[in-house]
Protein backbone atom coordinates (compact mmCIF):
# COMPACT_ATOMS: atom_id res chain seq x y z
CA UNK A 1 0.00 0.00 0.00
CA UNK A 2 1.11 3.47 -0.87
CA UNK A 3 1.81 5.33 2.67
CA UNK A 4 1.17 9.14 2.80
CA UNK A 5 4.42 10.36 4.42
CA UNK A 6 7.93 9.18 4.13
CA UNK A 7 7.77 8.51 7.69
CA UNK A 8 5.24 5.61 7.81
CA UNK A 9 6.40 3.06 9.47
CA UNK A 10 5.80 -0.39 9.55
CA UNK A 11 4.00 -1.80 13.04
CA UNK A 12 5.81 -5.30 14.62
CA UNK A 13 2.54 -7.61 15.70
CA UNK A 14 4.75 -10.52 15.97
CA UNK A 15 4.16 -12.08 19.76
CA UNK A 16 6.58 -11.19 22.93
CA UNK A 17 9.01 -14.28 23.23
CA UNK A 18 8.89 -15.44 26.87
CA UNK A 19 11.77 -13.39 27.89
CA UNK A 20 10.63 -10.65 26.52
CA UNK A 21 7.30 -11.53 28.87
CA UNK A 22 9.29 -10.74 31.89
CA UNK A 23 9.75 -7.01 30.49
CA UNK A 24 13.12 -6.97 32.44
CA UNK A 25 14.53 -5.59 30.02
CA UNK A 26 12.32 -2.75 29.26
CA UNK A 27 11.79 -2.24 32.69
CA UNK A 28 15.77 -1.77 33.40
CA UNK A 29 15.79 0.97 30.41
CA UNK A 30 13.04 2.76 32.50
CA UNK A 31 14.60 3.27 35.61
CA UNK A 32 17.71 4.16 34.20
CA UNK A 33 15.90 7.39 32.59
CA UNK A 34 14.28 8.04 35.59
CA UNK A 35 17.43 7.67 37.37
CA UNK A 36 19.33 9.89 35.54
CA UNK A 37 16.06 12.31 36.13
CA UNK A 38 17.54 12.59 39.92
CA UNK A 39 20.53 14.60 39.28
CA UNK A 40 18.91 16.93 36.81
CA UNK A 41 18.09 20.70 37.62
CA UNK A 42 14.82 21.06 39.07
CA UNK A 43 12.73 23.52 36.99
CA UNK A 44 10.32 24.27 39.65
CA UNK A 45 11.17 27.84 41.69
CA UNK A 46 10.20 28.18 45.05
CA UNK A 47 7.56 31.07 44.50
CA UNK A 48 7.03 33.40 47.21
CA UNK A 49 10.98 33.17 48.39
CA UNK A 50 12.52 33.35 44.81
CA UNK A 51 10.72 34.89 41.97
CA UNK A 52 11.00 35.06 38.27
CA UNK A 53 12.34 37.92 36.72
CA UNK A 54 9.51 39.66 34.17
CA UNK A 55 10.24 39.98 30.75
CA UNK A 56 10.78 44.52 30.34
CA UNK A 57 7.07 44.82 28.93
CA UNK A 58 5.28 43.09 31.78
CA UNK A 59 1.89 44.46 33.61
CA UNK A 60 0.95 43.98 36.87
CA UNK A 61 -1.35 46.32 39.06
CA UNK A 62 -1.84 49.62 38.55
CA UNK A 63 0.36 52.10 40.54
CA UNK A 64 -0.29 55.85 40.80
CA UNK A 65 2.76 57.87 40.71
CA UNK A 66 4.15 60.75 42.52
CA UNK A 67 7.08 63.36 41.41
CA UNK A 68 10.57 63.80 43.01
CA UNK A 69 8.91 65.92 46.26
CA UNK A 70 6.29 63.48 46.47
CA UNK A 71 3.40 64.89 45.43
CA UNK A 72 0.78 63.00 43.34
CA UNK A 73 1.06 63.69 39.60
CA UNK A 74 -2.78 62.57 39.22
CA UNK A 75 -4.69 65.44 38.02
CA UNK A 76 -8.14 63.66 37.42
CA UNK A 77 -8.33 64.46 33.82
CA UNK A 78 -10.16 61.39 33.40
CA UNK A 79 -7.75 60.33 30.18
CA UNK A 80 -7.01 57.09 31.62
CA UNK A 81 -11.07 56.43 32.75
CA UNK A 82 -11.84 57.01 29.02
CA UNK A 83 -9.28 54.62 27.21
CA UNK A 84 -9.89 51.79 29.33
CA UNK A 85 -11.61 48.74 27.55
CA UNK A 86 -12.92 47.05 30.52
CA UNK A 87 -14.19 50.28 31.88
CA UNK A 88 -12.24 49.53 35.31
CA UNK A 89 -11.30 53.20 36.33
CA UNK A 90 -13.52 55.89 38.17
CA UNK A 91 -12.44 59.20 39.42
CA UNK A 92 -13.26 61.95 41.43
CA UNK A 93 -11.40 65.06 40.72
CA UNK A 94 -10.68 68.07 43.96
CA UNK A 95 -9.38 71.52 43.66
CA UNK A 96 -6.49 72.18 45.64
CA UNK A 97 -6.69 74.13 48.56
CA UNK A 98 -3.69 76.38 49.53
CA UNK A 99 -1.16 74.80 52.24
CA UNK A 100 -1.68 71.85 49.65
CA UNK A 101 0.75 72.24 47.94
CA UNK A 102 2.96 69.25 49.42
CA UNK A 103 0.57 67.10 48.15
CA UNK A 104 -0.11 67.75 45.24
CA UNK A 105 1.70 68.87 42.07
CA UNK A 106 -0.93 70.84 40.12
CA UNK A 107 -4.45 72.43 40.90
CA UNK A 108 -6.17 69.79 40.61
CA UNK A 109 -5.91 66.12 42.08
CA UNK A 110 -7.97 63.04 42.21
CA UNK A 111 -10.28 62.83 45.16
CA UNK A 112 -11.23 59.85 44.67
CA UNK A 113 -9.27 57.29 42.43
CA UNK A 114 -10.34 53.37 41.75
CA UNK A 115 -9.54 50.65 39.52
CA UNK A 116 -11.60 47.45 39.47
CA UNK A 117 -8.50 44.59 39.38
CA UNK A 118 -11.57 42.50 38.67
CA UNK A 119 -12.64 44.32 35.19
CA UNK A 120 -9.07 45.37 34.51
CA UNK A 121 -7.46 43.38 31.76
CA UNK A 122 -3.75 44.67 32.64
CA UNK A 123 -3.84 46.18 28.45
CA UNK A 124 -1.69 48.90 30.07
CA UNK A 125 -4.06 51.60 27.77
CA UNK A 126 -4.53 54.13 30.83
CA UNK A 127 -0.64 54.28 31.10
CA UNK A 128 -0.74 55.35 27.40
CA UNK A 129 -3.42 57.54 27.71
CA UNK A 130 -2.08 59.02 31.25
CA UNK A 131 -0.13 62.90 29.84
CA UNK A 132 0.89 63.25 33.70
CA UNK A 133 2.74 60.43 34.03
CA UNK A 134 0.66 59.09 37.08
CA UNK A 135 -0.52 55.85 36.51
CA UNK A 136 1.80 52.88 35.62
CA UNK A 137 1.42 49.21 35.50
CA UNK A 138 4.04 48.03 38.22
CA UNK A 139 5.30 44.40 38.55
CA UNK A 140 3.20 43.78 41.57
CA UNK A 141 0.93 40.43 40.66
CA UNK A 142 -1.39 37.84 41.76
CA UNK A 143 -3.77 39.82 44.07
CA UNK A 144 -6.06 38.16 46.23
CA UNK A 145 -9.26 38.46 48.79
CA UNK A 146 -11.70 37.07 50.57
CA UNK A 147 -14.27 39.10 49.19
CA UNK A 148 -15.30 40.57 45.35
CA UNK A 149 -15.47 44.15 47.18
CA UNK A 150 -11.61 43.79 47.91
CA UNK A 151 -11.00 43.60 44.75
CA UNK A 152 -11.75 47.82 44.37
CA UNK A 153 -8.49 49.20 44.89
CA UNK A 154 -8.63 52.78 46.15
CA UNK A 155 -5.86 55.37 46.41
CA UNK A 156 -4.83 53.51 49.55
CA UNK A 157 -3.70 50.77 47.57
CA UNK A 158 -2.73 52.14 44.49
CA UNK A 159 -0.53 54.85 45.29
CA UNK A 160 2.97 54.65 45.49
CA UNK A 161 4.80 54.69 48.66
CA UNK A 162 6.72 58.44 49.44
CA UNK A 163 9.95 58.66 47.43
CA UNK A 164 11.23 60.78 50.48
CA UNK A 165 10.50 59.07 53.86
CA UNK A 166 10.40 55.38 52.03
CA UNK A 167 13.19 55.66 49.18
CA UNK A 168 13.01 51.78 48.67
CA UNK A 169 9.63 51.14 48.64
CA UNK A 170 9.46 53.47 46.51
CA UNK A 171 11.83 51.80 44.38
CA UNK A 172 10.48 48.64 44.81
CA UNK A 173 6.55 49.69 43.73
CA UNK A 174 8.34 51.63 40.60
CA UNK A 175 9.44 48.89 39.13
CA UNK A 176 11.77 48.80 35.34
CA UNK A 177 8.79 50.11 33.68
CA UNK A 178 8.33 53.49 34.85
CA UNK A 179 12.16 53.99 34.94
CA UNK A 180 12.22 53.07 31.70
CA UNK A 181 9.57 55.85 30.24
CA UNK A 182 11.06 58.58 32.61
CA UNK A 183 14.46 57.72 31.39
CA UNK A 184 13.30 59.11 27.55
CA UNK B 1 1.12 -21.15 92.31
CA UNK B 2 2.91 -18.38 93.75
CA UNK B 3 6.34 -20.16 93.30
CA UNK B 4 6.09 -20.66 89.68
CA UNK B 5 5.56 -16.56 89.25
CA UNK B 6 8.67 -16.00 91.79
CA UNK B 7 10.06 -18.69 89.34
CA UNK B 8 9.31 -16.37 86.29
CA UNK B 9 12.40 -14.45 84.98
CA UNK B 10 10.49 -10.93 85.16
CA UNK B 11 13.31 -9.21 83.56
CA UNK B 12 13.03 -11.44 80.33
CA UNK B 13 9.51 -10.07 80.11
CA UNK B 14 10.24 -6.67 80.55
CA UNK B 15 13.10 -6.74 77.98
CA UNK B 16 10.94 -8.87 75.50
CA UNK B 17 7.96 -6.10 76.12
CA UNK B 18 10.61 -2.50 75.76
CA UNK B 19 11.71 -4.87 72.76
CA UNK B 20 8.21 -5.24 71.38
CA UNK B 21 7.22 -1.42 72.19
CA UNK B 22 10.30 -0.22 70.47
CA UNK B 23 10.16 -1.77 67.18
CA UNK B 24 6.57 -1.26 66.82
CA UNK B 25 6.61 2.11 67.52
CA UNK B 26 9.81 2.50 64.70
CA UNK B 27 8.16 0.92 62.36
CA UNK B 28 5.21 2.94 62.97
CA UNK B 29 7.38 6.44 62.71
CA UNK B 30 9.64 4.73 59.82
CA UNK B 31 6.04 4.19 57.67
CA UNK B 32 5.07 7.56 58.57
CA UNK B 33 8.16 8.95 57.16
CA UNK B 34 7.84 6.60 54.20
CA UNK B 35 5.19 8.51 52.63
CA UNK B 36 7.20 11.85 53.64
CA UNK B 37 10.16 10.09 51.42
CA UNK B 38 7.54 9.10 48.66
CA UNK B 39 6.85 12.26 47.88
CA UNK B 40 10.14 13.69 47.87
CA UNK B 41 11.65 10.59 45.59
CA UNK B 42 8.58 11.01 43.20
CA UNK B 43 9.09 14.82 43.42
CA UNK B 44 12.77 14.15 42.40
CA UNK B 45 12.21 11.86 39.74
CA UNK B 46 10.20 14.18 38.27
CA UNK B 47 11.92 17.32 38.91
CA UNK B 48 10.27 18.31 41.28
CA UNK B 49 10.83 19.78 44.54
CA UNK B 50 7.92 18.00 46.83
CA UNK B 51 6.79 18.81 50.25
CA UNK B 52 9.37 21.81 51.66
CA UNK B 53 7.04 23.63 53.12
CA UNK B 54 5.44 21.78 56.50
CA UNK B 55 9.04 22.51 58.78
CA UNK B 56 12.43 22.20 57.92
CA UNK B 57 12.34 20.53 54.22
CA UNK B 58 9.17 19.84 54.79
CA UNK B 59 9.54 17.71 57.74
CA UNK B 60 6.27 18.36 59.72
CA UNK B 61 4.57 17.21 56.68
CA UNK B 62 3.40 13.09 57.68
CA UNK B 63 2.12 15.02 60.78
CA UNK B 64 0.13 17.18 58.79
CA UNK B 65 -1.14 14.68 56.58
CA UNK B 66 -2.23 12.27 59.58
CA UNK B 67 -3.96 15.49 61.10
CA UNK B 68 -5.96 15.62 57.96
CA UNK B 69 -7.20 12.17 58.35
CA UNK B 70 -8.32 12.41 61.85
CA UNK B 71 -9.97 15.74 61.10
CA UNK B 72 -11.75 14.24 58.05
CA UNK B 73 -15.59 12.95 58.93
CA UNK B 74 -16.04 8.99 59.27
CA UNK B 75 -18.26 7.69 57.40
CA UNK B 76 -19.55 4.44 58.12
CA UNK B 77 -22.09 3.43 55.49
CA UNK B 78 -25.27 2.74 56.30
CA UNK B 79 -26.14 -1.01 54.88
CA UNK B 80 -22.33 -2.18 55.96
CA UNK B 81 -21.53 -4.55 58.21
CA UNK B 82 -20.00 -2.30 60.89
CA UNK B 83 -18.25 -5.00 63.11
CA UNK B 84 -16.19 -6.13 59.97
CA UNK B 85 -16.53 -2.70 58.61
CA UNK B 86 -13.78 -1.78 61.81
CA UNK B 87 -12.63 -5.13 61.79
CA UNK B 88 -10.80 -4.91 58.06
CA UNK B 89 -8.06 -2.05 58.68
CA UNK B 90 -7.33 -3.17 62.22
CA UNK B 91 -6.24 -6.55 60.58
CA UNK B 92 -4.26 -4.90 58.39
CA UNK B 93 -2.51 -2.62 60.54
CA UNK B 94 -2.20 -5.79 62.50
CA UNK B 95 -0.66 -7.77 60.16
CA UNK B 96 1.81 -5.79 59.09
CA UNK B 97 2.64 -5.37 62.31
CA UNK B 98 3.14 -8.45 63.49
CA UNK B 99 5.47 -9.75 60.81
CA UNK B 100 8.54 -7.32 62.19
CA UNK B 101 8.61 -10.13 65.18
CA UNK B 102 11.16 -12.38 63.78
CA UNK B 103 13.85 -10.17 62.37
CA UNK B 104 16.59 -9.87 63.72
CA UNK B 105 17.34 -5.66 64.33
CA UNK B 106 21.21 -6.28 65.76
CA UNK B 107 22.94 -8.61 67.32
CA UNK B 108 22.58 -8.36 71.17
CA UNK B 109 22.59 -5.79 73.81
CA UNK B 110 24.99 -5.97 76.82
CA UNK B 111 23.97 -4.71 80.51
CA UNK B 112 24.85 -5.15 83.84
CA UNK B 113 21.56 -5.30 85.97
CA UNK B 114 21.96 -6.00 90.27
CA UNK B 115 25.05 -7.30 89.67
CA UNK B 116 24.05 -9.91 87.01
CA UNK B 117 25.24 -9.71 83.64
CA UNK B 118 22.29 -9.53 80.68
CA UNK B 119 22.64 -9.99 77.21
CA UNK B 120 19.16 -8.76 75.54
CA UNK B 121 18.87 -10.53 71.55
CA UNK B 122 17.69 -7.66 69.38
CA UNK B 123 15.03 -10.24 68.08
CA UNK B 124 12.05 -10.51 69.64
CA UNK B 125 11.17 -14.17 68.94
CA UNK B 126 14.01 -16.47 67.62
CA UNK B 127 11.31 -19.06 66.73
CA UNK B 128 12.63 -21.84 64.75
CA UNK B 129 9.61 -21.75 61.95
CA UNK B 130 10.51 -17.66 61.43
CA UNK B 131 10.15 -17.89 57.72
CA UNK B 132 6.92 -20.00 58.05
CA UNK B 133 5.66 -17.27 60.70
CA UNK B 134 6.64 -14.23 57.88
CA UNK B 135 4.34 -16.62 55.51
CA UNK B 136 1.34 -17.56 57.87
CA UNK B 137 1.55 -13.55 58.82
CA UNK B 138 1.69 -12.55 55.37
CA UNK B 139 -1.27 -14.24 53.93
CA UNK B 140 -3.79 -13.45 56.56
CA UNK B 141 -3.18 -10.02 55.55
CA UNK B 142 -5.43 -11.24 52.24
CA UNK B 143 -8.29 -11.40 55.18
CA UNK B 144 -7.63 -7.57 55.87
CA UNK B 145 -8.44 -6.87 52.11
CA UNK B 146 -10.87 -9.50 51.90
CA UNK B 147 -13.38 -8.33 55.06
CA UNK B 148 -12.63 -4.80 54.33
CA UNK B 149 -14.41 -5.18 50.48
CA UNK B 150 -17.39 -7.28 51.75
CA UNK B 151 -18.31 -5.51 55.01
CA UNK B 152 -18.51 -2.47 52.18
CA UNK B 153 -21.75 -3.67 50.56
CA UNK B 154 -20.40 -2.35 47.77
CA UNK B 155 -20.22 -4.52 44.52
CA UNK B 156 -17.02 -2.28 43.38
CA UNK B 157 -15.31 -2.61 47.03
CA UNK B 158 -15.94 -6.20 46.49
CA UNK B 159 -14.58 -6.87 43.01
CA UNK B 160 -11.76 -4.53 44.23
CA UNK B 161 -11.30 -7.30 47.28
CA UNK B 162 -11.63 -9.91 44.90
CA UNK B 163 -9.03 -8.63 42.96
CA UNK B 164 -6.30 -7.75 45.68
CA UNK B 165 -7.01 -10.96 46.99
CA UNK B 166 -6.12 -13.10 44.26
CA UNK B 167 -3.12 -10.80 43.22
CA UNK B 168 -1.77 -11.74 46.58
CA UNK B 169 -2.22 -15.09 46.77
CA UNK B 170 -0.68 -16.06 42.98
CA UNK B 171 2.30 -14.17 43.98
CA UNK B 172 2.76 -15.64 47.51
CA UNK B 173 2.94 -19.21 45.37
CA UNK B 174 6.29 -17.95 43.02
CA UNK B 175 7.53 -16.14 46.56
CA UNK B 176 7.22 -19.52 48.48
CA UNK B 177 9.38 -21.17 45.82
CA UNK B 178 11.85 -18.83 45.67
CA UNK B 179 12.41 -19.48 49.14
CA UNK B 180 12.40 -23.11 49.25
CA UNK B 181 15.35 -22.72 47.34
CA UNK B 182 16.99 -20.49 49.67
CA UNK B 183 15.91 -22.94 52.75
CA UNK B 184 17.41 -25.85 50.68
CA UNK B 185 20.95 -24.06 50.56
CA UNK B 186 20.71 -22.52 54.25
CA UNK B 187 19.18 -25.96 56.17
CA UNK B 188 16.85 -23.55 58.35
CA UNK B 189 13.72 -21.69 58.49
CA UNK B 190 14.93 -19.63 61.77
CA UNK B 191 16.12 -16.13 60.73
CA UNK B 192 19.20 -16.11 63.08
CA UNK B 193 20.72 -19.23 61.66
CA UNK B 194 20.07 -17.62 58.37
CA UNK B 195 21.32 -14.36 59.17
CA UNK B 196 24.47 -16.16 60.84
CA UNK B 197 25.66 -18.05 58.02
CA UNK B 198 25.80 -14.78 56.04
CA UNK B 199 27.36 -13.34 58.90
CA UNK B 200 30.77 -14.76 58.11
CA UNK B 201 30.58 -15.59 54.59
CA UNK B 202 29.23 -14.63 51.41
CA UNK B 203 25.17 -12.82 51.18
CA UNK B 204 22.97 -15.36 50.21
CA UNK B 205 21.99 -12.65 46.85
CA UNK B 206 25.09 -14.30 45.36
CA UNK B 207 24.06 -17.90 45.56
CA UNK B 208 20.39 -17.15 44.94
CA UNK B 209 20.08 -13.93 42.34
CA UNK B 210 17.65 -15.75 40.71
CA UNK B 211 15.80 -16.38 43.92
CA UNK B 212 16.04 -13.30 44.94
CA UNK B 213 14.82 -11.23 42.27
CA UNK B 214 11.72 -13.23 42.13
CA UNK B 215 11.29 -12.25 46.05
CA UNK B 216 11.64 -9.29 45.13
CA UNK B 217 8.66 -9.09 42.38
CA UNK B 218 6.56 -10.83 44.82
CA UNK B 219 7.12 -8.30 47.72
CA UNK B 220 6.13 -5.60 44.97
CA UNK B 221 3.05 -7.77 44.04
CA UNK B 222 2.40 -8.65 48.00
CA UNK B 223 3.11 -5.14 49.04
CA UNK B 224 0.11 -3.93 46.61
CA UNK B 225 2.72 -1.43 44.83
CA UNK B 226 3.35 -0.48 41.47
CA UNK B 227 3.49 -1.78 38.90
CA UNK B 228 0.88 -4.36 40.88
CA UNK B 229 -1.19 -1.78 42.36
CA UNK B 230 -4.43 -3.21 40.86
CA UNK B 231 -6.20 -3.35 44.16
CA UNK B 232 -6.42 0.20 44.53
CA UNK B 233 -6.43 1.39 40.83
CA UNK B 234 -7.93 4.68 41.81
CA UNK B 235 -7.68 6.15 37.69
CA UNK B 236 -8.79 3.19 35.92
CA UNK B 237 -10.72 0.66 38.24
CA UNK B 238 -12.85 3.02 40.42
CA UNK B 239 -10.47 2.68 43.70
CA UNK B 240 -9.83 -0.52 45.45
CA UNK B 241 -11.72 -2.20 48.05
CA UNK B 242 -10.97 1.16 50.76
CA UNK B 243 -13.28 2.59 48.07
CA UNK B 244 -16.18 3.62 50.89
CA UNK B 245 -13.64 3.98 53.68
CA UNK B 246 -12.53 7.84 54.84
CA UNK B 247 -10.71 9.49 57.32
CA UNK B 248 -8.39 7.44 59.35
CA UNK B 249 -9.71 3.81 58.49
CA UNK B 250 -8.68 4.68 54.75
CA UNK B 251 -5.73 5.97 56.72
CA UNK B 252 -4.37 3.17 58.22
CA UNK B 253 -5.09 1.02 54.61
CA UNK B 254 -2.79 3.15 53.59
CA UNK B 255 -0.39 3.21 56.47
CA UNK B 256 -0.08 -1.12 56.40
CA UNK B 257 0.98 -0.95 52.87
CA UNK B 258 4.22 1.69 53.86
CA UNK B 259 4.35 -0.28 56.66
CA UNK B 260 4.39 -3.78 55.15
CA UNK B 261 6.80 -2.10 52.40
CA UNK B 262 9.08 -1.64 55.78
CA UNK B 263 9.07 -5.14 57.01
CA UNK B 264 9.31 -6.99 53.15
CA UNK B 265 12.28 -4.73 53.24
CA UNK B 266 13.57 -5.87 56.26
CA UNK B 267 12.56 -9.35 54.97
CA UNK B 268 14.52 -9.36 52.20
CA UNK B 269 17.84 -7.73 53.47
CA UNK B 270 17.56 -10.35 56.37
CA UNK B 271 17.39 -13.31 54.07
CA UNK B 272 19.13 -12.30 50.81
CA UNK B 273 21.36 -9.03 51.75
CA UNK B 274 23.20 -10.52 54.96
CA UNK B 275 20.88 -8.79 57.41
CA UNK B 276 22.70 -6.39 59.99
CA UNK B 277 26.06 -7.78 59.02
CA UNK B 278 28.37 -4.96 58.11
CA UNK B 279 29.92 -5.40 54.66
CA UNK B 280 33.44 -5.68 54.43
CA UNK B 281 33.74 -5.92 58.00
CA UNK B 282 34.88 -8.69 60.16
CA UNK B 283 31.78 -8.57 62.94
CA UNK B 284 33.21 -10.62 65.00
CA UNK B 285 36.71 -9.08 65.24
CA UNK B 286 35.14 -6.02 65.52
CA UNK B 287 32.96 -6.39 68.80
CA UNK B 288 36.34 -7.38 70.35
CA UNK B 289 37.03 -3.80 70.43
CA UNK B 290 34.27 -1.71 70.56
CA UNK B 291 31.53 -3.76 73.06
CA UNK B 292 27.92 -5.29 72.31
CA UNK B 293 26.70 -2.15 72.76
CA UNK B 294 27.94 -0.31 70.16
CA UNK B 295 28.08 -2.88 67.94
CA UNK B 296 24.66 -3.20 68.24
CA UNK B 297 23.99 0.03 67.51
CA UNK B 298 26.48 -0.11 64.28
CA UNK B 299 24.48 -3.31 63.03
CA UNK B 300 21.47 -1.29 63.73
CA UNK B 301 22.16 1.25 61.51
CA UNK B 302 23.76 -0.67 59.00
CA UNK B 303 20.21 -2.78 58.78
CA UNK B 304 18.17 0.52 58.28
CA UNK B 305 20.72 1.69 55.75
CA UNK B 306 20.06 -1.05 53.62
CA UNK B 307 16.41 -1.67 54.24
CA UNK B 308 16.05 1.92 53.27
CA UNK B 309 17.49 1.27 50.28
CA UNK B 310 15.22 -1.65 49.63
CA UNK B 311 12.31 1.44 50.24
CA UNK B 312 14.00 3.59 47.53
CA UNK B 313 13.92 1.00 45.58
CA UNK B 314 9.98 0.34 45.79
CA UNK B 315 9.17 4.01 45.24
CA UNK B 316 11.68 4.48 42.47
CA UNK B 317 9.89 1.09 40.99
CA UNK B 318 6.49 3.06 41.48
CA UNK B 319 7.37 5.94 39.54
CA UNK B 320 9.01 4.14 36.81
CA UNK B 321 6.66 1.77 35.81
CA UNK B 322 2.57 2.00 34.61
CA UNK B 323 0.35 -0.52 36.05
CA UNK B 324 0.00 -4.05 34.90
CA UNK B 325 -3.29 -4.44 33.42
CA UNK B 326 -4.85 -7.55 35.42
CA UNK B 327 -4.48 -10.75 32.38
CA UNK B 328 -0.77 -9.12 32.53
CA UNK B 329 -0.26 -9.35 35.91
CA UNK B 330 -1.60 -13.01 36.05
CA UNK B 331 0.38 -13.65 33.63
CA UNK B 332 3.57 -12.76 34.82
CA UNK B 333 2.55 -14.67 38.19
CA UNK B 334 1.37 -18.28 36.76
CA UNK B 335 3.10 -18.31 33.91
CA UNK B 336 6.30 -16.33 34.20
CA UNK B 337 7.55 -16.20 37.79
CA UNK B 338 6.04 -19.78 38.75
CA UNK B 339 8.00 -21.58 36.22
CA UNK B 340 11.02 -19.49 36.97
CA UNK B 341 10.82 -20.50 40.59
CA UNK B 342 10.42 -24.09 40.00
CA UNK B 343 13.42 -24.05 37.62
CA UNK B 344 15.74 -22.06 40.33
CA UNK B 345 14.45 -24.79 42.82
CA UNK B 346 15.94 -27.80 40.63
CA UNK B 347 18.84 -26.43 40.02
CA UNK B 348 19.56 -25.31 43.52
CA UNK B 349 18.27 -28.96 44.45
CA UNK B 350 21.25 -30.12 42.10
CA UNK B 351 23.70 -28.26 42.72
CA UNK B 352 23.04 -28.83 46.87
CA UNK B 353 23.07 -32.65 45.93
CA UNK B 354 26.32 -32.71 44.18
CA UNK B 355 28.34 -30.62 46.16
CA UNK B 356 27.18 -32.88 49.35
CA UNK B 357 28.65 -35.61 47.27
Amino acid sequence: MQSLTSRAKQVERKPMTWVEKLYMWNIAKGMWITFKHIFKKKATISYPEQKRAFSPVFRGLQILNRDEEGRENCTACGLCAVACPAEAITMEGAERKPGEEHLYREEKYAAKYEINMLRCIFCGLCEEACPKDAVYLSETFAPSNYQRKGFIYGKEDLLIPHPITNPEEYKKALGNRANKSQQQ
Amino acid sequence: MHLVLLAMDWGFIVEKMILIISIVSLSLIIAMYETYMERKVAAIIQDRRGPNRAGPFGLFQPLADGLKLFMKEEIIPNTSNKMLFVLGPCLAMLTAMMTSAVIPWGDRIHFTLFGQDRYVSLQIADINIGILYIFGVVSMGVYGIMIGGWASNNKFSLLAAMRGASQVISYELPMGLSLIALLMMTGSLKMSVIMGQQLDGWYNVLYQPLGFFIFLVCAFAECNRTPFDLPEAENELNFGYHQEYSSMKLGFYLFAEYINMFISSAVMVTLFWGGYDIPFVSDTELVKNIGYNWMALLQGGVMFLKVLIFIFVFMWVRWTIPRFRYDQLMNLGWKGLIPLGLVNMVITAAVVLWLKK
